[in-house]
């Protein structure tokens, strides 16, 4: 079946969430129009990322019992969806979150996992880490979902891929830095690097949503990309301009993809468990 | 290692990312206009140039503040750099602001008397700023603001700074792809604050030497002697980690006496742009 997947590639305004719920509103009626089967938004879409103390300020529970997500899922009935937030849980820990919603339901929330706290990131400091990392189901294939630092962990997208996604959907607000003569921030070519890499190891769609726009001096990069899993680009959106990036993902590209480099087949997960067993015994 | 290249940019990519950041820095803020001091020197030009592509020239306002001593040329380069832009001008000579105070204290070394016109064009730049509308647009330059080569409250004063990342030598790379005319770009950078003043002269090192050994100090995270290993001068090194240190105070607020539970100083984090 053909998937057509958009990304968001938008420019959220800081701790407005009102204001942000309307721009997601607007891109799903367009995407709607475009007859899009799943509409992906980058990290922390309805609150934007240089939050600090307004963190607790902008959360909310991903349940429809919050007006916001009541609309959100209101709108998932024809067109999936998945968009970023700051979850809070019953405990009052704070979590940069996703929501994969779908036919009017919360079908899956990632919690970031990995917080940066080095250098200008200083996630660690306001927010809990997720615990978790789970493929899900949707109507489309087994799919995954990761925010931002979680991606520079392989073993995050590995989890995933043992776990059964073959789309891994990748959000972020990825500041841009590092000035050379290329005719792009060295930020955003590692993370380009990344993604065709997973593609390619993972015979996998590799989808990565990432955020425009200025937030405190900060720029965000933009440079959406889709990759297939023959490891090639199949769609990108411009560095630093909101854009809607559309495609159709031909899921059967997986099967040929897998005859071709059976990857997937030959991979030996219990060599890896044995052999972390063994290091996690020789660190005891 | 050629270090020289490392400092070497994308100057179309540099010029859309400094533009953007200027006008959605500015314009959240409710604002449409800026205003900048133009002295003649390469940053002033290039700020000003960026700011008038950000926001149309009409809505920049470049302020010339010569003092007596100043160099003509200055200011015959500062109106090239208007006139190439189409920003608004206006000329205010501090001269009759600063006088009465120096005569006062006729035994006033360069530097007071420097820094004394330094704040003297902020007070001016900020009432500018209040009745044109429009926020002060900054000049300060990545290796000043590393070696505190500024005054605190005087030229480092700004709302918006899209220079502050960029080395001199990336200031001067810049300037040359936005067209600043050369000899703009090559003089001697001065602060022009006393006859025969050069910002090299003070330092005691010149900016394409700095600008390389700050590159390897401040952003490869080199160790003073990884520097010197590379063939840098270990006096040279032992003087500007020195500097480094000595002004970091030039880059922060205030100092705060913390005593709350939740002071301004360190625990009240929000973001600049809060409510934009």
């Amino acid at each position: 079946m053909k998937l057509k997947v958009g990304l968001a590639q938008v420019a959220p305004k800081l701790g407005d969430v009102q204001s942000n719920l309307r721009m997601h509103l607007d891109t799903i009626a367009q995407a709607r129009q475009k007859g899009l089967h799943l509409l992906c938004f980058p990290e922390l879409s309805l609150t934007g990322y240089a939050l600090r103390d307004l963190v607790s300020d902008v959360a909310m529970s991903p349940d429809g019992g919050n007006p916001v997500m009541a609309q959100l899922l209101t709108e998932s009935r024809d067109i999936d969806l998945l968009f970023g937030f700051i979850e809070v849980d019953a405990r009052y820990r704070y979590y940069i979150a996703a929501a994969y919603l779908s036919q009017g339901r919360v079908a899956h929330v990632h919690r970031k996992l990995y917080l940066p706290t080095y250098g200008m990131f200083e996630e660690g400091r306001f927010l809990a880490s997720g615990e978790r990392v789970r493929a899900f189901d949707t109507s489309f294939g087994r799919m995954g979902v990761l925010i931002c630092e979680d991606f520079w962990h392989m073993s995050a997208a590995y989890a995933l891929w043992l776990d059964g996604a073959d789309v891994l959907l990748l959000v972020s607000a990825s500041p841009g830095r590092g000035l050379s003569p290329e005719p792009d921030l060295g930020s955003a070519r590692s993370v380009q690097l990344m993604n065709q890499a997973y593609a390619t190891f993972f015979t996998a769609f590799v989808l990565h949503c990432n955020r425009v726009g200025f937030e405190d001096g900060l720029n965000f990069w933009g440079g959406s990309t889709v990759f297939g899993p023959d490891g090639k680009l199949m769609a990108e959106a411009p560095y630093f301009e909101p854009t809607l990036l559309t495609t159709e993902l031909d899921l059967a590209a997986l099967r040929r993809a897998r005859q071709q480099l059976p990857l997937l087949r030959d991979e030996r997960p219990e060599l890896l468990y044995s052999e972390l067993r063994r290091l996690r015994k020789l660190q005891d | 290692m050629d270090i020289g290249g490392k400092l070497i940019l994308n100057a179309d990519v540099t010029r859309k990312v400094l533009i953007a950041f200027l006008r959605s820095e500015i314009k959240r803020f409710g604002f449409q206009r800026a205003v900048l001091g133009l002295s003649g020197g390469v940053d002033s030009s290039l700020s000003c140039i960026l700011a008038a592509e950000a926001l149309g020239a009409e809505n920049v306002l470049a302020v010339l503040m010569p003092y007596r001593t100043s160099a003509r040329e200055t200011t015959e380069h500062a109106a090239q750099v208007a006139l190439m832009t189409g920003v608004r001008t206006e000329t205010m000579d501090i001269t009759t602001m600063v006088e009465p105070y120096l005569l006062k204290h006729r035994d006033m070394s360069d530097v007071r008397r420097g820094n004394v016109m330094a704040r003297t064009r902020m007070v001016v730049l900020y009432d500018h700023s209040a009745v044109w509308n429009g926020l002060v647009v900054g000049t300060s330059n990545k290796t000043e603001l590393l070696l505190g080569y500024g005054t605190l409250c005087g030229d480092m004063s700004s709302a918006v700074n899209p220079l502050g990342d960029l080395y001199k030598t990336q200031v001067r790379q810049m300037a040359r792809a936005v067209g600043i005319p050369e000899a703009i770009v090559q003089k001697a950078p001065s602060a022009d604050l006393w006859a025969g003043q050069t910002d090299e002269g003070e330092l005691g090192f010149s900016y394409a030497e700095v600008d390389k050994l700050l590159y390897l100090l401040v952003d490869e995270r080199f160790t003073a002697d990884e520097a010197i290993a590379e063939g840098f001068d270990a006096r040279f090194v032992a003087t500007v980690t020195q500097r480094l240190a000595a002004f970091q105070f030039k880059r922060m607020p205030p100092i705060i006496a913390k005593v709350s539970r939740r002071d301004v100083g360190h625990d009240f984090l929000y973001p600049r742009d809060w409510g934009t």
